[in-house]
């Protein structure tokens, strides 16, 4: 799309095995974005093997891309990306409604997945009327409503103060511990260390891949 | 098309999006609503024109006699041409294809006195058929018949102006006026678009007036009508038919510009179709704009509308909408407000031109309207291109990359 063609990503050979909570990290430009969107299947890569749960994912077409991005992914970003004129209840039930499901069901299952992230009383608050904090429970709330198999979340705690931060892996580590694969791209080392594997990017490569001992968010809170 | 899942969607985007709804809602209704207006405004125009130019016969020649000019046949140069009661009737029994009415017109000033109030009107002694030929038109009374024709009656009908002048407010039907020393009686008062100088005449039986003079059979001139369905080409054939006959029958020279002449208002009729073409022309013309503008009104909205939306439109194929979906979508959503509220231009523009009437009659716009079917039609086209000005952006949208879309901020 872009009008300078740039090489960001070198050679990124590595495997997430289900129930994984990783983290991506390196500094800016160090590809880290990029390759999480080539992962969620929001930008495509020039060359290279891509398999998600056994299914190998090339030649996409929009239209392909967009089915697998609705069954398999749930996607979080920094800047929450909720639609500023949907409800937090109408946003969550929004991949529903890709996913054709009716209007009742839709309904109830967002339902249930805002009171898991405890957003139960703001069904009916526009954006605009939540805290950044919220916005991003809502944001994840919206991206569990798919049932994806892996959910991608790019630097979720990057527009959040630490209390807050704190708050959102909290929650990410909940989803993680009821068995859902997650991948984390964060510059924040504290961030990180709330995941269970540290993959570490710099210029494209990746010049790390460690298990960590995994922090609770929880006694940060 | 029909879920009502996409449509509760749609109607949530329209309710929560009122001002962009509205510019685009407004921007159709408005062009419509104008290209009604104008369009019928122009038909209005078109009216008035009818009535002004296109309501005096056209299908008429006129017959003068004058005098030759060269010698032919043992005549000498400069006689005088006399047209007599025999003529009318050769014009009858040769040409009977050609022909509608015809009429004898001889002209006389006179004194005319009614009590003590006299003046100098223009008596035209005629036949019945006259009255088609100037479109008189009768207010009170009756106009001349057969019976005034072949009884030489000494009726006058009179016009507006000349009742006005002589019986202030009194009735003048049955009373006597004194035409230059003869009683007529007044048996009509007519009117004449063409103005007051018509209005000043007075019409009697031209058999009425050869027997005053003497029990003569001279005519001034004749008028002879056409049929309609004969056109500009039929007239002059006609009148060429006519040339060639009395110019044999009066022994005039067939070289001879003088002793007889014509004057075809054919060529005005051909004129006034032509202007007319060119009015109508100048509404379709007008109306063609105002849709061509309404077309790029609805279309820059459309691309405001999608470049609006690109975020939102990442991120709903980041939650997985298909490009076509994308598509319907704004499709959808676009096709139904342009029906809307161009039905609703289409109503309020009825409406206005309804209302106008005869209102503007003083700007020469008489009973403005348009066909309903134009209007639709018109508002379907609007519907159509602004579907297709929608098309273009959100098909672009739904192509770019969610990444891309997500980052435009």
């Amino acid at each position: 799309m872009g009008e300078s063609s740039l090489h960001v990503l070198k050679g990124i050979d590595f495997n997430v095995n289900k129930g994984e909570l990783v983290a991506i990290m390196g500094s800016s430009g160090s590809g880290k974005s990029t390759l999480l969107n080539i992962l969620g299947m929001l930008d495509s890569a020039d060359e290279g093997i891509y398999e998600l749960d056994g299914v190998p994912i090339k030649d996409l077409n929009e239209t392909k891309a967009a089915k697998y991005r609705n069954q398999f992914l749930g996607f979080v970003f920094q800047s929450f990306n909720l639609i500023n004129y949907k409800s937090a209840l109408e946003n969550v039930a929004l991949p529903l409604y890709y996913q054709g499901y009716g209007r009742k069901e839709r309904q109830q299952q967002a339902l249930d997945y805002l009171t898991k992230v405890g957003l139960r009383d703001w069904a009916t608050h526009l954006p605009s009327e939540l805290s950044g904090g919220q916005k991003q429970r809502v944001a994840i709330a919206r991206a569990m409503a798919s049932k994806p198999k892996v959910l991608l979340a790019d630097e979720p705690t990057g527009a959040l103060d630490t209390k807050t931060s704190y708050e959102v892996m909290e929650l990410i580590q909940q989803i993680n511990e009821e068995g859902k694969t997650i991948l984390v791209v964060t510059h924040e080392p504290d961030i990180a260390q709330m995941c269970k594997r540290i993959v570490k990017l710099k210029d494209g490569v990746i010049v790390e891949d460690k298990m960590t001992e995994q922090k609770s968010a929880t006694a940060h809170v | 098309m029909f879920s009502r899942d996409r449509w509760q969607e749609i109607f949530q985007t329209i309710a929560k999006n009122k001002l962009r709804t509205f510019l685009s809602g407004f921007t159709v209704a408005l062009g419509i609503f104008i290209f009604i207006v104008l369009f019928g405004l122009g038909n209005g125009l078109k009216n008035s024109f009818q009535k002004f130019f296109v309501d005096d016969a056209n299908n008429v020649i006129f017959l003068y006699p004058g005098r030759t000019s060269k010698p032919y046949k043992g005549f000498k140069a400069n006689r005088r041409i006399e047209f007599k009661n025999e003529d009318l009737e050769d014009i009858k029994n040769n040409f009977p294809f050609f022909l509608e009415s015809l009429t004898p017109r001889i002209e006389r000033s006179a004194t005319v006195r009614y009590k003590n109030e006299s003046n100098s009107y223009t008596t035209r002694a005629v036949a019945p058929a006259h009255q088609q030929v100037e479109k008189t038109i009768i207010m009170q009374g009756r106009y001349l018949n057969n019976n005034d024709m072949v009884n030489k009656t000494k009726h006058a009908v009179i016009g507006r102006l000349v009742a006005k002048d002589l019986f202030k407010n009194e009735n003048p039907i049955g009373n006597y006026i004194d035409v230059n020393g003869s009683a007529f009686k007044v048996i009509g008062i007519f009117q004449d678009e063409g103005g007051d100088r018509e209005e000043r005449n007075i019409y009697i039986p031209y058999t009425t007036r050869q027997q005053l003079e003497k029990g003569n059979d001279k005519l001034d001139q004749i008028v002879v009508t056409f049929r309609n369905e004969l056109g500009h080409t039929g007239a002059l054939a006609f009148e060429a038919a006519l040339r060639k006959f009395f110019k044999e029958k009066k022994a005039i020279s067939p070289s001879d510009p003088n002793g007889i002449y014509f004057r075809n208002v054919a060529d005005n009729l051909k004129r006034n179709q032509q202007f007319a073409e060119v009015l109508q022309l100048i509404v379709a013309f007008v109306g063609l704009g105002t849709l061509i503008a309404g077309i790029i009104g609805i279309s820059n909205i459309m691309v405001f509308v999608v470049k609006e939306r690109t975020k939102e439109l990442g991120i709903r194929k980041a939650l997985g909408a298909t490009p076509l979906s994308v598509i319907q979508m704004i499709l959808q959503e676009s096709v139904f407000i342009t029906t809307l509220s161009g039905y609703v231009g289409l109503f309020l523009g009825m409406l206005l031109l309804k209302n106008l009437g005869v209102k503007l009659e003083d700007y020469f716009i008489i009973n403005p309207y348009i066909n309903l079917n134009t209007g639709i039609f018109a508002t379907f086209i609007l519907i159509f291109f602004g579907s297709i000005a929608g098309y273009i952006p959100a098909k672009r949208a739904a192509r770019i990359k969610p990444i891309v879309a997500l980052r435009d901020e």
